[in-house]
């Protein structure tokens, strides 16, 4: 597929290399320097960098104003919009404050319930959901159009992305969903983190099977665990996540002080055996809070150097 | 056998009959204390009247620790009809909690009002 | 129906201070089916005021009249003759109903005596579920019967979303994930291929969005 964008992300995956992505939280404030010193930890190590737009509902600098700081230091950002917290003439309005800073690359995302964070008595919009909000931003790209038909002067160039959950229920569709993003206009899906591997090749055969591996880039999601605590914690409390037993009695199994490295460890090993995996086409590597460790996964899985882009 | 003779007993088919409305109504006409006496749970003739009683007993409750009148002048015992020491026993006990809360608050407002 | 479900006590009783004469005016449709303000509700509450009031030393006239509903004008006019005897009127009736009482009758303060929650159905008694959210635009045909504005917690259109767990919402164990349920009709209906099909985005000018709205029937009209 060649790329249709000025996307550093399109260009690379279109080249046939397996991209890398991460991603970065903004600060619960208003200081840039956060998140330009996250970006610098990693981002020779990364061929774009996500910046969740608050995440678990917990009020934080805005995902725009933090991907323009990255932006304007000569990295790749990808802009992370939810459905819950705009309404369309919103999402319009910030997708084009991205493009006026050359920002190509958006991950529609419907966006964890406000009941999660600090804004539980809040409202929250959906007026479109994530499957919508990428058929708009494709149709402001493609046809140059806004939704309510006017033209747009000097159109957004996004490269379009979503999320995709191979774990969520019900299982029986989640290949189906897939092809649904694909109709909906996505270009690229970053999957949620993945300790499954059975379960995540079961998918992928589905996935391969329709071809739908040929529409979409999909790069492989990983979030190394820095304790047997945060396992059990994931397996437990998170929604929408499949963490095996054997997984987080390995990790239980291991001696406190080496948890964090073992966890290092099982990603980079997850990491090599999704390389093997027929429609990887890259990874998206998920190290919340814990971004120094970015570089060390990325090298360690012979990921390192990231290809030039021009 | 005697019971205390400050009660006066009100008789119903089963005690699923006993309305909230009937408990509160008695207090409002200056009732110190209602008392509901129904079969052994799991015994009901009607099958489930003396849990629907408790149920409303416990509503009635509520209500009139809002108001405070004090929920704890209606109550609920259970007992088959063969017991009658029983029943003398809980009527002891409620008069003798009644008497210990005093005269249904309403009286007492009334006095001082006039 | 309308669900609502019953004021605190002592909020009423905090409302009506001062007042020396009060209506309790019940509604026998939907608030007696959801128990909230039937003739039974009315007898509680106002049972419940008069023990107030008397046990504050004062005589307060606490009356109980429950209509057939609050949302005609017709039933309304059947306390025309006494509504002015009261100082207020605590209506049991949902939020439609307060509302329909205090523009008929301007120069009384009708209070609400319950909160209205939403439009629902009776799942058992004592149980009582949101099914609708009245956007203006049913979707029902598509989605199997399973109304994804009113039971997803995200009203998403192409759901589910990544949160969906054994079949509940991400947001309790206790919600049903309404796209769950949305594949397992379409499956039982022999059509789960249709979900593959993108729901096109909704216009919500219909909906509450819209300003509010009113429905005209001119044909019926006099």
């Amino acid at each position: 597929m060649s790329p249709k964008t000025p996307s550093k992300l399109e260009k690379i995956l279109s080249e046939g290399h397996l991209a890398v992505t991460s991603e970065c939280g903004p600060p619960r404030g208003s200081d840039p320097q956060h998140i330009i010193d996250k970006g610098n930890l990693i981002k020779d190590y990364v061929d774009a960098i996500n910046i969740t737009d608050n995440q678990t509902s917990m009020t934080r600098m805005c995902s725009l104003a933090a991907c323009i700081r990255l932006k304007l230091q000569g990295l790749e950002p990808v802009l992370q919009m939810v459905t819950r917290d705009r309404n369309r003439i919103a999402m319009q309005s910030d997708i084009l404050g991205a493009a006026s800073f050359d920002i190509h690359n958006i991950l529609c995302l419907s966006g964890d319930h406000q009941s999660f964070g600090d804004c539980a008595q809040g409202q929250n919009v959906h007026d479109l959901d994530s499957m919508q909000l990428a058929q708009m931003a494709r149709r402001m790209r493609d046809e140059g159009k806004f939704i309510g038909g006017d033209d747009i002067q000097r159109p957004p160039q996004m490269f379009i992305g979503a999320a995709a959950n191979p774990f969520a229920d019900p299982f029986e569709i989640r290949v189906a969903r897939l092809a649904k993003k694909v109709a909906a206009g996505v270009e690229f899906v970053q999957t949620q983190c993945i300790y499954n591997l059975d379960k995540f090749e079961q998918w992928m055969t589905g996935v391969v099977e329709r071809g739908l591996h040929e529409k979409v880039y999909i790069l492989a999601g990983l979030t190394p665990f820095k304790s047997a605590g945060m396992a059990r914690y994931m397996k437990n409390r998170v929604p929408g996540m499949d963490v095996p037993d054997a997984v987080v009695k390995r990790m239980a199994d291991t001696p406190k002080d080496k948890q964090a490295q073992e966890g290092i460890q099982i990603c980079i090993e997850s990491i090599q055996r999704l390389k093997e995996v027929k429609g990887v086409a890259g990874f998206h590597i998920m190290a919340i809070e814990w971004e120094e460790k970015v570089p060390e996964i990325v090298e360690s899985a012979g990921l390192y150097p990231r290809p030039a882009a021009a | 056998m005697q019971y205390p003779p400050s009660i006066n007993i009100v008789r119903v088919p089963c005690t699923g009959k006993v309305d909230v409305l009937h408990i509160l109504r008695a207090f409002e006409k200056g009732a110190d204390g209602v008392c509901v006496i129904g079969c052994l749970e799991g015994e009901c003739h009607f099958n489930k009247g003396n849990i629907m009683a408790r149920r409303r007993v416990v509503q009635a409750q509520s209500v009139l620790d809002t108001v405070g009148i004090g929920g704890q002048r209606a109550q609920m015992f259970n007992l088959s009809s063969s017991e009658a020491p029983q029943f003398v026993k809980y009527a002891q006990e409620i008069t003798a909690k009644i008497k210990e809360m005093g005269p249904n608050p309403i009286k007492l407002a009334k006095s001082r009002a006039a | 129906m309308i669900v609502a479900e019953k004021k605190p006590i002592e909020e009423i009783i905090e409302c009506l201070k001062d007042r020396k004469s009060v209506l309790v005016l019940g509604c026998n449709e939907c608030v007696t089916v959801c128990e909230a303000g039937g003739k039974k509700e009315v007898g509680v509450l106002a049972s419940a005021l008069r023990m107030h009031s008397l046990n504050q030393g004062q005589e307060v006239r606490i009356d109980e009249v429950t209509l057939e509903r609050q949302c005609d004008h017709e039933y309304l006019e059947e306390i025309r003759d006494v509504i002015d005897q009261y100082d207020a009127v605590v209506s049991l009736a949902c939020g439609v109903g307060v509302q329909f009482m205090a523009e008929t009758y301007g120069q009384t303060e009708i209070l609400p005596g319950v909160n209205t929650c939403f439009m629902g159905a009776t799942e058992k008694r004592g149980l009582w579920t949101e099914r609708c959210q009245g956007c203006g635009q049913c979707v029902l045909a598509v989605t199997g019967g399973i109304c994804p504005v009113a039971r997803c917690a995200k009203r998403l259109f192409n759901g589910p979303c990544g949160g969906s767990t054994s079949g509940k919402c991400e947001i309790s164990k206790e919600v049903d994930c309404a796209w769950q349920l949305i594949v397992d009709r379409l499956k039982a209906l022999g059509r789960l291929d249709e979900f593959e099909n993108l729901f096109p985005i909704k216009d919500w000018s219909t909906d509450r969005a819209g300003g509010p709205r009113k429905v005209v029937r001119e044909d019926v009209q006099q």
